[in-house]
Formats: C-alpha cells, sequence, structure tokens
C-alpha cells in the first residue's frame, strides 16, 4: 500500500536535510510503528507523507497504491485515503467540531464524486462514533479543539480519523500527553478500525502505546533512515535496552 | 500543473474583475447636466417636487459646504475627486417616483431579478428558503418566524418600489422613499432629518445634505413592533454618477425594527462616488437594529475603478432605555470611509456596532464606531473583525467617550485582525476619553496571520485551500454572523468567502 524509495527531503527555509534514503514498506492491513529517539525524524516523516509545503522531497518516491503522491497537495492525498493524526492537532476558533466534521467529510464525498450526506444519516454516524470514544455530544458543539484538554484532542483527532475512513492512517505520537485512561479508549478506538485494505503507521518514541496497538512490524527510525526492521519483539528489546545498542550496531 | 498555466488561473482567480454585480443595465435615463451648483440642486429639488423649506435646506447645506475642506486624516489614499465631473442626479425615465410593482419597467425589475433580490411580493411570501444546515440542530431555535421582508429598491438616484407598503400600514408603519416621505410626511421629515447628523456634520454628509437624492424612511409609532424585516437594496447603474441616499428611521417609545440594508455596483474603470447619510432615532423603550452587507464593486486586481464609500450612519439613543445596533459586513469598494455610531444619550440605553470589514487586492477601509456616552448607566459593545489580503489596508477606528455626567457609562470593545498573505495590512486605531470616574472601558486587540500550521491541519482532512481558508476566516467572523437576520446571515458568510477568493498564495 505504501513504499517509500530512498526519500530525501530537507527544510525548505534553511535547506537543512532530515530524511536521508530511507526506505519502507507497508501492505494494506498492517501496522507499522516507527520508533527512535528524539530528532530521528519521526514526526517530519509523518508530515512529508501528508504534503506538508514545509518540506521538499529532493530525492526518491513515495507511492502509495503504486502511484507517487509527491505532486498532490494535502487535501488531494486527505481525499485519496491518507490520514494523519495530529500529535498537537491545531485550534479552529469559531468552527464547532460537529460543522468541522461535516464539511470535511463532505468535501472527501464531494471529491469521490459522491452526493452530500444527509443529515439524519450524518447525525447518525457522528453519535455512534463519538459514543464509541466516550465523547459527549455538547463536546462536538464546541469550537474544534478550542479548549480542549490534551486526551481530548486526541479522541477528537480519532473521532475524525473514524469517521472520514482513510486507508492509510498515520497517528504521529497519538499516546503523548495520555493518561491510561485516555490512552485505553484512543487505542481501543484504533484497534476497532484495524482491517485487510487499511494500514497503519503508529509513530512513537515509548513502548507502551504498543502494548495497546500490537503491531506487526517496527522499524527504528535513526538520522533520517530505518536503521532496523523487526517484529514486534524489537519494540521489547529497545524499551529493555534502549535505542543506543541499535544505533552501535547499524554505524 | 505547468507554472505557465497555474500562473494564469491564479492571477484570474486574483482578479477581482469576478464581481459578480458588475454588468451594467441599458436603461433610458433622466439626468441632470454635470457638475454641482445652486442651479442642480433646484433642479434636483424640483425633480422631486419638493416643498421650498426643503430647498433652502439643502442650498444652505450646499453653501456651507463650499466652506468646507475634504477630511485627510483617515487612512486611505486617493485622487482628488472632481465635483464637476459627476452627474448627481439620474433615474430611470419611466420611473419619475415610486409606484406600485406593476408600474416598474420590466427592465428594472429584471435587474433586482439578476442581483437575486426579490421584489416580486408573492416570492417573497413562499418565504425564503434555507440552503445551508451547517448550524445543525441549532438552525430550528433560531430560524426567522415569518421569512419575509419588505424591500425598497434605489436605482441610482430614485426608489424604484418599495414592497409590502399596505400589509405595514396597517401596522401603522411608514416604510417609504424619502422623496415620498417629504411630500406625504413633511411633519415628520422636518422633526427628524437632520437632528441626528446636522448637516453642518462633516464634509460628505454636508455634501449629502445638500444633494441628496433618495434613500429610506421608516417611522414606527409607539409600542409597535415591525411586524417584518425592512430592507433596501442600493444599486448604481450609471456611469459617472454618484449616489447619495439619505435614509432616516425612527422608533417611537416602546417600538422595535430591524432594518437591512444591501448595495452593489457595476465594475467600471472610473472611481464613482457614494456618500450616504444615515440617522436612527430611538425614543424610550424602542430598538432599532440596522445590518449592512455592502458590496460596491471594489475595484480590478490592479485597483483601477471602484467605489468610493464616504458614509455617515449615526443612531441617537434619545430615550431612556433605549437600544440601537449596528452590524455591517463591508466587502466592497475601492475606499471605505464609514463610522456608524450611537449616541447614548436616553439613561440606560445601549449601543452596539458588529463589524466585519474584508479586503482584497488594493481595497482601502478606514471604518470602525463612535460610542458617546451622555446617559447614566449607558453601555456599548464593539466587535469588529478585519480581515486582509492581497494588497489591502485595514483599519478600525474607534471612539469610545464617556460625558461627565455619565456615571457608570461601560464599554466593551474587541477588534481583532486577520492578515491573508504578507503584502497587506491591519491597523487599530482606538481613541477613548472617560470625564467621569465611574466609567469602565475595556479593549482587547489582536492581530493574527491565518497560519500554514492551520491551513494544513484543515487541508490534511480533504478540504481544498480556498475552502479551508474560508472555513477558517468564517470561524473568525463567527460572531458578528450571528448578529445579522438569518438569511443574511448565510449570504454574508458566502459573501465573505468569495470575496477572498484567490487571496492564496
Amino acid at each position: 500500500m505504501l513504499e517509500i524509495r530512498n526519500l530525501h527531503a530537507r527544510i525548505v527555509d534553511d535547506g537543512t536535510e532530515i530524511i536521508r534514503g530511507l526506505n519502507l514498506t507497508v501492505k494494506a492491513g498492517e501496522v507499522a510503528a516507527i520508533m527512535g529517539p528524539n530528532g530521528s525524524g519521526k514526526s517530519t516523516l509523518s508530515y512529508i507523507l501528508a504534503g506538508r509545503e514545509d518540506y521538499e522531497v529532493t530525492e526518491g518516491d513515495i507511492l502509495y497504491n503504486g502511484q507517487s503522491i509527491l505532486e498532490m497537495d494535502p487535501a488531494e492525498r486527505a481525499t485519496s485515503g491518507i490520514f494523519l493524526a495530529f500529535q498537537y492537532p491545531m485550534e479552529i476558533p469559531g468552527v464547532a467540531t460537529m460543522e468541522f466534521l461535516k464539511v470535511a467529510m463532505n468535501e472527501q464525498r464531494k471529491a469521490r464524486g459522491e452526493e452530500p450526506l444527509k443529515i439524519p444519516e450524518f447525525l447518525k454516524r457522528v453519535k455512534e462514533a463519538a459514543a464509541s470514544l466516550s465523547m459527549e455530544m455538547a463536546m462536538l458543539k464546541r469550537p474544534l479543539n478550542v479548549g480542549f484538554s490534551g486526551g481530548e484532542k486526541k479522541r477528537a483527532e480519532i473521532l475524525q480519523m473514524k469517521l472520514l475512513e482513510p486507508k492509510l492512517c498515520v497517528l504521529d505520537e497519538t499516546d503523548s500527553g495520555l493518561d491510561i485512561d485516555a490512552l485505553k479508549i484512543v487505542s481501543d478506538g484504533v484497534n476497532a478500525l484495524r482491517a485487510p485494505d487499511r494500514a497503519f503507521l503508529v509513530i512513537t518514541h515509548y513502548q507502551r502505546l504498543l502494548e495497546h496497538i500490537v503491531p506487526d512490524t517496527v522499524h527504528v527510525l535513526y538520522k533520517g533512515q530505518v536503521i532496523k526492521s523487526g517484529d514486534k519483539s524489537l519494540a521489547l528489546d529497545l524499551e529493555a535496552n534502549g535505542y543506543a545498542g541499535v544505533i552501535g550496531e547499524a554505524a | 500543473m505547468p507554472a505557465v498555466q497555474d500562473t494564469i488561473d491564479r492571477v484570474r482567480k486574483i482578479d477581482v474583475d469576478q464581481y459578480k454585480y458588475g454588468f451594467q443595465t441599458e436603461i433610458a435615463m433622466d439626468k441632470a447636466p454635470k457638475g454641482l451648483s445652486e442651479d442642480i440642486i433646484r433642479f434636483i429639488s424640483a425633480k422631486k417636487d419638493e416643498p421650498s423649506w426643503m430647498l433652502e435646506w439643502r442650498l444652505e447645506a450646499y453653501r456651507r459646504w463650499l466652506t468646507l475642506d475634504e477630511p485627510t486624516w483617515a487612512r486611505v489614499h486617493y485622487p482628488k475627486i472632481d465635483f464637476q465631473d459627476i452627474y448627481f442626479y439620474a433615474a430611470p425615465k419611466s420611473t419619475p417616483g415610486p409606484t406600485s410593482l406593476s408600474d416598474v419597467d420590466p427592465e428594472l425589475l429584471k435587474v433586482y431579478e439578476k442581483l437575486g433580490i426579490p421584489l416580486r411580493e408573492q416570492e417573497i411570501l413562499a418565504g425564503v428558503q434555507k440552503t445551508d444546515a451547517s448550524e445543525l440542530e441549532e438552525v430550528s431555535d433560531n430560524v426567522y418566524k415569518s421569512g419575509r421582508v419588505a424591500v425598497d429598491a434605489v436605482f441610482d438616484s430614485v426608489s424604484v418600489v418599495t414592497t409590502f407598503k399596505k400589509e405595514l400600514a396597517q401596522a401603522g408603519v411608514i416604510f417609504c422613499s424619502i422623496s415620498e416621505a417629504i411630500r406625504e410626511h413633511p411633519e415628520l421629515v422636518k422633526k427628524y432629518l437632520g437632528s441626528v447628523v446636522p448637516t453642518s456634520d462633516n464634509y460628505y454628509a454636508t455634501l449629502n445634505s445638500a444633494v441628496f437624492t433618495d434613500g429610506s424612511f421608516v417611522f414606527v409609532p409607539k409600542g409597535v413592533r415591525c411586524p417584518m424585516e425592512l430592507s433596501t437594496y442600493f444599486r448604481m447603474n450609471e456611469k459617472n454618477t454618484g449616489q447619495f441616499e439619505r435614509t432616516l428611521i425612527i422608533a417611537e417609545e416602546g417600538a422595535y425594527v430591524s432594518y437591512l440594508e444591501g448595495c452593489t455596483a457595476p465594475q467600471r474603470d472610473e472611481n464613482q462616488l457614494h456618500a450616504a447619510v444615515v440617522e436612527l432615532v430611538a425614543l424610550d423603550d424602542a430598538e432599532i437594529k440596522y445590518s449592512t452587507v455592502q458590496n460596491w464593486y471594489p475595484g480590478d486586481a490592479e485597483g483601477k475603478g471602484g467605489i468610493y464609500n464616504f458614509v455617515t450612519k449615526r443612531g441617537d439613543c434619545r430615550g431612556d432605555r433605549s437600544k440601537i445596533s449596528w452590524t455591517q459586513v463591508e466587502t466592497g469598494s475601492a475606499i471605505t470611509w464609514k463610522y456608524p455610531s450611537c449616541i447614548l444619550r436616553g439613561d440606560d440605553s445601549s449601543g452596539e456596532f458588529y463589524s466585519i470589514a474584508v479586503s482584497n487586492g488594493y481595497q482601502q477601509v478606514d471604518s470602525g464606531t463612535k460610542m458617546i456616552h451622555l446617559g447614566k448607566n449607558t453601555s456599548s459593545r464593539i466587535i469588529s473583525k478585519g480581515i486582509a489580503a492581497g494588497f489591502s489596508q485595514n483599519t478600525y477606528r474607534g471612539q469610545v467617550s464617556a460625558h461627565r455626567k455619565a456615571t457608570n457609562a461601560r464599554n466593551f470593545t474587541n477588534c481583532d485582525s486577520l492578515l491573508i498573505g504578507d503584502q497587506c495590512g491591519a491597523h487599530t486605531v482606538p481613541y477613548m476619553e472617560a470625564k467621569n470616574s465611574t466609567a469602565q472601558f475595556e479593549h482587547e486587540a489582536t492581530t493574527s496571520k491565518i497560519s500554514e500550521d492551520q491551513k494544513f491541519y484543515v487541508m490534511q482532512r480533504g478540504i481544498p485551500e480556498e475552502e479551508a481558508i474560508a472555513l477558517i476566516v468564517n470561524g473568525f467572523v463567527k460572531d458578528v454572523i450571528q448578529q445579522l437576520p438569518m438569511e443574511f446571515a448565510v449570504e454574508a458568510q458566502k459573501l465573505i468567502g468569495i470575496s477572498l477568493e484567490g487571496s492564496v498564495g
């Protein structure tokens, strides 16, 4: 589903190269964990996948279902099925969460040539999804992410993911700032979405999240490259011995 | 997309020439000779069949105007206006004065139809269809009860038609053109005209007093709640004309009225002058809500053409516990110079000003309000949202003052500016003056840019760039949009979206 080939990318403003020859393949139905120390390029990778303009790809390619996505803008990538759950979701003052959901869902439908959702159907879907994440409907009348706690923001991200039904879900440090109860709710939400035609890229610093979202593969990112890949035992190994050993091996 | 095609598309989008109302209508016009003189004023007054006191009033204003200089304190720049190169009177030939709907030139009706303004009463009776359900459940509690709007349509210098007159008359409400009011209700006009904005008030108001051609007149008698929204649509069609409308609204004791004005004009290379005066009078316990959706032609992408909009709007809360509320959505005009104000004369009276001013291209906006606290326990509230894009300059200029005797005067001001791109400017110029130690004034101001982070976040959900900007902007102006009558809130939101098209880059 996702194939990243020898990707090199730098920050447009100052030319700093962050991704330096990254290779990664994720199959449909797979949950791939990306781990790595701070500054290894994990979040940058998620932004580049989603099409942020602050980064420039200088070499290599990103294939999604066999097609390069480098020329697509963020909205086009989103409507093609790529979703990014942000580490720090943005506040959108004055735009009720409900209204935002409706616009996003209908824009995606429009891009696929489908009719906009009828209001009762829309409400039904939102109510079901919110209930499964233990979110109050009253919260959805508030402007998106404005005054939300850290846990509420992360839940709102998963709610959007659920409703938009993407094919490639990128979760950027979704566990950061979550207490154990919230972590459980968010993980359950993600697990419920696991499907044979959907892939996940779970970016995290700690093994903790992977106890709840059990990955099929684990990849260690360091200095903009995948330096080691393995199964879920690799995450346990990292937890026990730290990154130093893996980094030493690669060097 | 290849670079060349991209550039072409972008330029086309930026072009404000996409102005939807930019058509001109070929209608035989009856015009006064170009220029301004006492003879022209006599001509206008005679055309309107006015009593001699009105002519005297005009001439006095004209003589005073000759002694005045154009104000230069606003943050707007434009070449000197040649007042001898303007037609001060232009009227469609077939319509010498207000008539019933069936007498109106079908060509004129077509114009209003093209503008999407429902003049035909039967259409309005069918109710206004809601087109957007984005507010979901909230909508149902909020829908405007009767769904009917009475319309006064002003074409260049004359009012062509006023709808629902009979029904309004049954409620005791007078809604007609100011020309008709001068003839039919001289006692009311004499009593109130110029009592809020005196002929000597300022350069443009004085000019307006001399040459005003038409506008609306509303009188709501004691204890009456006006049964429907009242609305005036101003259309400037004829080349080289100025439009000088005069509107006077009086709400007697305990009366209530909600009034909306909309404005459009054809696109032209030359600048056109619009200098209106609006006076509102609220007696004890009366309330007037005045909303404007101003969409005059803003000029093209190079800043050529467009309307010069120099307007004096003022409300007088003359009675105790009276209330005047201004809501404006300003998207058009090359230059806007406009400060709808409230004189809080009655004890416990209150004034409100809610404003959205959008500027794009080379538009210049200098707008704001004045809240003058004279009575005891008076309160005022100012919410201003300025949005600047392109090469535009957007200034909020506001004055809040408390008189020596205005004990417990309270004001809350919030001015937010949003910048789109880095070639535009937003400025906030507040003046505050309290001569009474019990006054409490609060002022908040922010300036922000639509951040790349916000835009990226919204787009990542599948919302294309222009829609993403519109969504963020509409969130930004929400507080003000909510003040508009329901039907116009949707229209205003769309208008803001259209005005900002192509501002991304």
